[in-house]
Formats: structure tokens, C-alpha cells, sequence
């Protein structure tokens, strides 16, 4: 257990450092929401309207762009052959720098959620209901990503690859979390419904994605 | 005659020269009953002659989840069995499965146009399969990313293996959310629900598919042995090259220009 905390505060701490670009993400989710307006016009209603979609799309590109850090830098000064070695089953290593990436990463875009919101004139309601899918939601992200992220550092291959093997899997995370943050807003559909099942995606992708990163570890890395 | 009796890929090799002119001579029979009867089949007394779609679309779309499951358990033999010939098979499937799946998608648009009055509609079972051809796409890609196969087939198992999640929930998307596609209706709980004269031509149609996959698998796996054979014979002689034209202190070009020629 201690190893573990060890692991994340350690994952945490690099991430927030000088060179850790934990909060670059934030940044491209700034930007992504801000060329919005430029391409679909700067008609309030149309933005409001659109306002979830934009920002869910921006938050699923930005986690995505963040995940070839998890591994890569580990692996690049060998820390990852020591992770892989220790006492500590290599799932529950691969849970636990997940979970240092989402809360260094995918917490914060969360933190900025209301901001963009106010750019994308959504209401209270709106942005809270967004804020709150995207703290369901983003695990899943990350920890799905984690998948790709390990086969990515297997490979030596990451960038487009990743993103390509990654994003279908993040599909139906990004249908629940829209139709969720739209049920508040305009829908006939209930919020239980979309957002229990992305809580239900959240949970699995907590069990799968460990291990599915774990096993590509293992018999990847030589 | 065994699993791990065709481990050894030159018996395999001799074993599919022997079988595969039966499975294609079946496969082709098998397509001429279906067709000739799916042909003969009556109209639908709502849809018309475009019921005769679905002797096409159905087996393509049951084909597109079988190869998956098929890929699954040759991931299963490439990391748990360590079989030599598993991740062959994995990577010879998923050209034929994204061919299936894109068929399903494109019959059942074509299909979909005349009943529905729309080609595409995001509904649960569309976007699943979907998903399911973006994945076979990835998994291509993922193979041709990397050059050495041994460590590009252990990646694409566990990605193939992650990516058999899909299964349960395209078979069950009818089901669970209200589709525009209809829900199951030939294999359900209660018997089907299909009348015998369209459920004999789908079922022989369903049987010359799955021949005809398998036909098309093994073909495909003896050309990527005979592909990895090649690989490795090249790479012997381009290394006996750079040996050679090491050792040799002059004629470097000489040696170099006729090892191309050779290969």
C-alpha cells in the first residue's frame, strides 16, 4: 500500500514539475474551445446549444493528447523496468499511475469546466451538469487510454497509432457523457439513465484497463 | 491430429495444399444452393423483393463478429499457449473480418435506404458495428506499424482481446436500448421467428459464409508463412551481404549489386 501511495505522489509530483505538462492539457482544452466559435460562427444560441458536445470533444482530445506521458518518460529513464520487477503486482502499479495521471491531467480540465463554460454562454445548470459527466466520465478515459498508452510504449510507436487504436474505445463514453449533459439541458430523456451507465463504463474500464495494460506490459517490454 | 501438431508450419502448410481445394469446391457449391434458393425465396409481403438482402446481410454481419471471436482465441493461444502459428492466424483474419463488416455495414445501408428512408441512422446496433470496423481498421494498422511480427502480434492480442468487449454489446444493443434496427429474430429464446421459406436459404447462405471464411483464413495464413519465409530468407542474405562485402576489401559494389540480382 505504501509503495503504491509512494508511486502516485511520486507520478503526481513529476507531473506538476517543471517538464511535466500535466497542465499543458488544460491549455489545449482552452484552445480547442476557443477555435469553436471561430469555426461553427459566434451565435450564442447555436453555442449554447452545442456547448456539451464541444466540451466533451475538447476534454476526450486533451486526455488523449496527455496519455503517451504515462509510460514514455517512465520507460525513456528506466523507472518502468524497476515498476515492472517490484514486489507490487504490475496491475495494480498500472491502477495507481493511472490514477496519478487522472487526478494531475484529467482533474483539472474538470477545474476549468465552468470557465469555458462562460465562454460557450452555457448556464449554471448547463456547466455543472458537463462538470459533473466529465468527473464520471474522464476515469473511463484514462484508464481505457492506459491501454493505449502501454501498447504504445511497447512499440515504440506513439502519436497517430495511439490515437487511432484508442478513440473507438472512448466512443461510447462520449455518446453517455453528451447524452447525459444534454438530458439536463434540452432532453425528454432522464439524467439517471445515460449518466448511470457512464458511471458503469467508468467502473469497468477501472478493471479492464489495469489489467489490459498490465498483460501488454508484460509481454512487450524486453 | 492435434493443435500443436500444426505448430510446425511446413505440416501446416502441407496439410491446407490437401484440404483447401475441398473447402473452396464446398464453399462454392454451398454459395450456388444459397443463392439459387435465397433467388427462389418468396417476397416479403411488407418489404418486397428487398427482403433478398438480408440472404447477404445477415451472414456478413454474423461473419463480422465470428472472425472477432475467432481473432480472440488465437489472442488467447498467442499469450497464453504461445502457439506459432496463433498470431498468424490473428493477423490473416482481421483483413477478412474488416471485409465482412464493411459488406454488413454497406448492404444493410442499401437495405436500410428503401425500408427506413434513410442510408444511416446512429442508432445502437449501426454505431456498434461501426465501431467494430474502425477497430478491425486499427488493429490493421497496428500490424503494419511494426516491423517485427513477434512483437507487433503479442500488442495487437491484447488490444484484440480488449476489443472482443464490443461483442456481447452489438449482439445485445437490440435488445438493451430502443433501435431502428429490428431485434433478434432468428436465434431468440422461443424458436425463430423467421418462416422456414427464408430461414432454410439464410441458414445454408450463413453455412457457404463461414465456409467461405474459412476458405479465405487458411489461404491467407499459408501466404503470410510463405511471406515471413521470404522476410527471413531476405534478411539472411542481406546480412550474408554486408558480411561478405565487410570481409571483402574491393569488389563492395560488385558483391552488393549481385546480391540484388539474386533476391
Amino acid at each position: 500500500m505504501t509503495a503504491l501511495s509512494a508511486l502516485i505522489r511520486r507520478d503526481i509530483r513529476i507531473a506538476l514539475r517543471v517538464g511535466g505538462g500535466a497542465l499543458i492539457g488544460v491549455l489545449f482544452f482552452l484552445t480547442v474551445v476557443v477555435l469553436m466559435p471561430f469555426a461553427v460562427g459566434p451565435d450564442l444560441a447555436l453555442l449554447s446549444r452545442l456547448g456539451p458536445a464541444i466540451l466533451w470533444l475538447g476534454a476526450l482530445l486533451a486526455s488523449l493528447l496527455t496519455l503517451d506521458r504515462l509510460f514514455m518518460a517512465d520507460h525513456e529513464d528506466g523507472s518502468l523496468d524497476l515498476i515492472t520487477m517490484s514486489q507490487t503486482p504490475l496491475e495494480l502499479a498500472c491502477a495507481a499511475k493511472a490514477l496519478a495521471h487522472w487526478l494531475a491531467a484529467g482533474l483539472p480540465l474538470i477545474v476549468a469546466t465552468p470557465v469555458l463554460g462562460l465562454l460557450l454562454n452555457l448556464d449554471m445548470v448547463a456547466t455543472s451538469a458537463v462538470a459533473l459527466t466529465l468527473l464520471a466520465g474522464t476515469p473511463a478515459l484514462t484508464f481505457t487510454g492506459m491501454i493505449g498508452a502501454a501498447l504504445a510504449v511497447t512499440l515504440h510507436r506513439g502519436g497517430l497509432l495511439m490515437a487511432v487504436l484508442v478513440l473507438p474505445l472512448s466512443i461510447p463514453v462520449l455518446i453517455f457523457g453528451v447524452a447525459a449533459s444534454q438530458a439536463v439541458i434540452v432532453g425528454p430523456m432522464t439524467f439517471g439513465a445515460p449518466f448511470s451507465i457512464l458511471c458503469a463504463l467508468s467502473l469497468v474500464s477501472l478493471v479492464v484497463g489495469p489489467f489490459a495494460a498490465a498483460a501488454s506490459l508484460r509481454h512487450g517490454l524486453d | 491430429m492435434s493443435l500443436i501438431d500444426l505448430a510446425n508450419p511446413t505440416r501446416f502448410l502441407a496439410l491446407t495444399a490437401r484440404v483447401l481445394p475441398w473447402l473452396a469446391a464446398a464453399t462454392v457449391i454451398m454459395l450456388a444452393i444459397g443463392l439459387y434458393q435465397s433467388a427462389n425465396a418468396p417476397d416479403d409481403y411488407q418489404q418486397g423483393a428487398t427482403v433478398k438482402i438480408m440472404f447477404i446481410h445477415v451472414p456478413n454481419a454474423w461473419l463480422s463478429m465470428f472472425v472477432w471471436a475467432v481473432m480472440s482465441i488465437a489472442s488467447l493461444g498467442t499469450l497464453v499457449w504461445r502457439h506459432p502459428l496463433a498470431d498468424v492466424a490473428a493477423k490473416a483474419a482481421a483483413p477478412i473480418g474488416a471485409a465482412f463488416t464493411f459488406l454488413a455495414l454497406l448492404t444493410g445501408s442499401l437495405w436500410g435506404r428503401p425500408m427506413w428512408g434513410t442510408y444511416w441512422e446512429w442508432d445502437a446496433r449501426l454505431t456498434s458495428v461501426l465501431i467494430l470496423f474502425l477497430m478491425y481498421l486499427g488493429l490493421m494498422a497496428l500490424w503494419r506499424a511494426v516491423d517485427d511480427p513477434s512483437r507487433a502480434a503479442r500488442a495487437a492480442a491484447v488490444l484484440t482481446l480488449v476489443g472482443a468487449i464490443n461483442l456481447p454489446i452489438i449482439k445485445f444493443s437490440v435488445d438493451w436500448w430502443n433501435t431502428l434496427h429490428q431485434p433478434a429474430s432468428v436465434m431468440r429464446i422461443g424458436g425463430s421467428a423467421l418462416d422456414k421459406s427464408f430461414l432454410i436459404p439464410l441458414l445454408v447462405m450463413a453455412i457457404a459464409f463461414t465456409l467461405l471464411f474459412v476458405t479465405l483464413h487458411l489461404a491467407a495464413m499459408r501466404n503470410e508463412i510463405l511471406r515471413r519465409r521470404v522476410r527471413s530468407l531476405q534478411m539472411m542474405q542481406a546480412s550474408r551481404a554486408a558480411f561478405s562485402s565487410e570481409a571483402g576489401s574491393g569488389s563492395r559494389g560488385q558483391n552488393a549489386s549481385n546480391e540484388v540480382g539474386a533476391a
